[in-house]
């Protein structure tokens, strides 16, 4: 066929600079980004709602800890844990911190190791991962009971307002929620990878699609998304 | 390069393999229930709609009754009012207009538009519409419930949405707040589908500036709702929350029949924030569409090149953009520092340059053209008026001297109605109108189209226009009962009576539309392929309706912008979007 579909980007010398590489990618046929297969689109996407639900939360939680005309509890003194006798404010909430961003690390070296072909150290990577993300949510369900016994409630607390155990259950429950989900994917994935359906290319239970080694790194970006929103939790609700 | 196999003869350039394959239906439950293919989709999203939308539609008949015949239906007391209201507006914004844009044009328009097989998710494609029908379902079960549906408006503003006294207080609340979730939900799993398909999986040829209005619309709706959805949905979860567990997030310290609520120190306005951060940019998630669909009507049936296309691309964006930082204007009375009053009347305004472009291009595309006054063209047309209308008295109330006064009046109601109730309304009419005989290869019957047009258009104004002239009076909205109020003539009533038996005639108008839809079906004029000579791919599918997989063996190539229409020198006055440039003679 010589019929041309599209006119010939204009060339230059030289490798195409940033912005022409952009501009080029957008005024293209089939494709805005170039290169990025539908599932990491999609992914990305998705992360942009999710970071909106996340900025409403945190917005939310803002406006009413300004609104409210009850002092708000002390949170070094609130996340304290009593460890051999002294009070170590907010010594919790570093692990787990710690604990999240690591697992951070993890996922990126199993995405590395997924792109080279390396099939149980994906796995086990991808499982590491999912084991700092589990070690979170219990230690997260260990700060819930503690909380809980000391007599915080959503709707009420000793030490001052109410909206503190109010914002407090309902965001990091619902980052709790991501993180759960995150380690089920993270488990799934991690099973299909030991088990070599990307590379037999096996089709999955629910969609009837093949899946390949990038859903390690699309699973990857929900997790580092997921890690990235708490440390945004972590400043604004632990530190301030 | 230019010839693109599927499936077996290899994989896409661009794109992984196994990302063409479809999942093809093995049963009848698969190919027509639980199906993924985006075309069934759209025809149960739209069906669902259409249906949930009916009920709407009775529930404004109720409120007529009341507002023309106060106090001669003794089943409609203030709480069922408020209920019926509240149920209106909500189904009609978000149950209705959201879901039949966006699920059911977008499902159906975007994979053949841009030539595309699917959508590229199929399977959560399919889980976005099951999880908006139960949406639909929780919502309808809030009638059933004990205490009836919410009744605290459609804006749901607490806290008196959630204290005794509102209806619906012991489970519609807790019942439309659910379902606004699961709504939330299932839209969000359609609308990545929808903007990674736009971006991602277009024919060979189609650029995003090669691409028809309607999907520039859709498209835009899409980022929009995507990005606005979350503030409703954060709202929802912590009124929830407030009324279920107790939290104080919109709850002030209230006193309640002298005794003190345990509720304290939340501000409600936080939540007329997140509502209106979605509700504004809900107005256009609902226009949007209804522009770009529009503008490829009239560019068909004025048988012209759209005017101005690249600035009405942009203007859709523009608006887009700009919806963001609007939503306040919807706050005016609820007070607000007099310099954010100033910002948000200026963003405000500054929306009507890129809808004035827009009003603009269509008038141009319609001077001097081969103007075909088909059904879909009559409803073209008529949004333009509407809208028009609609967006002046939208000037009016976007400044905040001139809301204040009029924002509690049926002033507010006339123009949000004509605006996104009647000029969204039209173009989903002309769309099916337009689009029917691709989905089921016959034509809608004309006369019954006219007769249901005519009816329609006249019917809206009659109802709609004597409403602004009753809010400049001073006849306040949301009230069950305005006899007897000393400032406002007796006159009033009489033409409320007026507006109602005008909304009797035009909601039965709608009975003709629906049994036009069904006796169509099997005994509409077969209409071909390309009924309209439309240039856009929809018309170009090898089988009509449209097989699963939409183009046969190959993929269409795509050679031209979608309005070349009456060129000189081509053999016919349509050069569709796959036709090379030496098959169009003169053309290219």
């Amino acid at each position: 066929m010589t019929e041309t579909v599209l006119p010939p980007l204009p060339t230059v010398d030289g490798p195409p600079s940033r912005w022409r590489r952009f501009s080029g990618e957008w005024a293209a046929d089939r494709q805005a980004f170039a290169g990025a297969s539908w599932r990491k689109a999609m992914m990305w996407i998705f992360l942009l709602s999710d970071t909106f639900v996340f900025g409403c939360f945190l917005i939310g939680y803002m406006t009413v800890r300004m609104s409210t005309t009850v002092p708000w509890p002390n949170a070094s003194e609130v996340f304290a844990l009593e460890i051999g006798g002294t009070e170590l404010p907010l010594i919790l909430i570093a692990i787990m911190t710690f604990v999240l961003i690591s697992s951070s690390g993890t996922m990126a070296m199993a995405v590395a190791q997924g792109y080279k072909r390396n099939r149980r150290a994906t796995a086990l990577l991808m499982l590491a991962t999912a084991v700092l993300g589990a070690t979170f949510v219990g230690m997260q369900a260990f700060e819930w009971t503690k909380l809980i016994r000391e007599g915080v409630r959503p709707w009420t607390n000793s030490w001052g307002a109410h909206q503190f155990g109010s914002t407090f259950f309902m965001i990091t429950g619902f980052h709790g929620t991501h993180v759960t989900i995150g380690v089920i994917v993270l488990a799934i994935v991690a099973r299909k990878v030991w088990r070599g359906d990307f590379d037999v290319g096996r089709r999955g239970f629910f969609t009837s699609q093949r899946g390949g080694y990038e859903n390690v790194e699309i699973a990857g970006l929900y997790w580092h998304f997921v890690d990235l929103v708490w440390v945004f939790i972590f400043a604004l609700f632990y530190l301030w | 390069m230019v010839d693109t196999p599927i499936g077996a003869a290899g994989p896409l350039p661009g794109s992984e393999p196994d990302e063409a394959e479809l999942y093809h239906p093995h049963s009848w439950l698969t190919r027509y229930v639980f199906s993924q293919d985006a075309k069934v989709i759209a025809i149960q999203y739209s069906g669902t709609a259409l249906a949930i939308g009916l009920v709407a539609l009775v529930l404004s008949w109720l409120i007529r009754l009341q507002l023309g015949f106060p106090g001669l239906f003794p089943f409609l007391g203030p709480a069922e009012y408020y209920q019926i209201i509240t149920m209106h507006g909500m189904i009609m914004v978000v149950y209705l207009l959201t879901a039949v844009f966006l699920g059911g044009f977008g499902n159906y328009l975007i994979p053949l538009m841009i030539g595309a097989r699917d959508m590229v998710f199929p399977y959560v494609n399919m889980l976005s519409y099951w999880i908006y029908l139960l949406a639909v379902l929780v919502l309808v079960a809030s009638f059933f419930a004990p205490g009836g549906p919410t009744g605290a408006g459609w804006t749901l503003y607490p806290p008196q949405a959630i204290l005794s006294g509102t209806p619906g207080q012991e489970w519609g609340i807790v019942l439309m707040l659910a379902s606004l979730i699961l709504f939330i939900i299932g839209f969000t799993m359609g609308g990545v589908n929808y903007v990674v398909t736009v971006l991602q999986a277009r024919a060979p040829g189609m650029t995003l500036m090669r691409m028809p209005l309607t999907i520039w619309g859709i498209f835009t709706a899409t980022v929009l709702a995507l990005l606005a959805f979350p503030a409703l949905f954060v709202g929802a979860v912590m009124m929830l929350l407030d009324r279920l567990l107790g939290t104080s997030f919109f709850m002030p310290m209230i006193i309640e029949a002298g005794q003190r609520l345990h509720y304290g120190g939340g501000t409600p306005i936080l939540f007329q924030h997140l509502f209106w951060f979605f509700g504004h940019p809900e107005v256009y998630i609902v226009a949007l569409p209804a522009f770009g669909i529009v503008s490829d009507l009239i560019s068909t049936h004025a048988r012209k090149n759209i005017f101005g296309y690249r600035m009405m691309v942009w203007a859709i964006i523009a608006i887009g953009g700009l919806s963001f930082v609007v939503w306040a204007h919807h706050m005016y009375v609820s007070g607000m520092n007099p310099y954010f009053g100033f910002f948000f009347a200026t963003t405000t305004l500054i929306i009507a340059v890129p809808t004035a472009i827009k009003v603009y291009n269509w008038v141009l595309t319609l001077w001097r053209g081969d103007i075909h006054l088909t059904v879909p063209m009559l409803f073209a047309i008529a949004f333009i008026v509407t809208f028009l209308n609609g967006g002046l008295t939208g000037l009016f109330l976007g400044n905040v001297v001139v809301d204040v006064p009029l924002s509690d009046t049926l002033f507010v109601v006339a123009h949000f109605h004509m605006v996104m109730g009647v000029a969204p309304i039209l173009v989903i009419f002309g769309g099916i109108y337009h689009w029917y005989p691709k989905v089921t290869g016959r034509m809608l019957d004309e006369r019954l189209g006219l007769l249901h047009f005519w009816v329609t258009f006249l019917g809206a104004y009659l109802i709609f226009f004597p409403m602004h002239y009753l809010g400049l009076l001073g006849v306040p909205r949301r009230y069950f009962e305005t006899t007897g109020l000393g400032f406002i003539p007796a006159s009033a009533a009489s033409l409320n009576a007026f507006i109602s038996v005008v909304a009797f005639v035009v909601g039965a108008a709608q009975v003709v539309f629906v049994a036009n839809l069904i006796r169509s079906l099997r005994h509409g004029v077969p209409a071909g392929g390309n009924p309209w000579h439309a240039t856009t791919l929809e018309w170009q599918t090898p089988d009509t309706p449209p097989r699963h997989g939409n183009w046969g063996a190959r993929l269409p190539v795509v050679y031209r912008w979608p309005y070349d229409y009456s060129v000189p020198g081509a053999a016919e006055d349509f050069v569709p979007q796959n036709q090379p440039a030496h098959a169009a003679g003169a053309a290219s």
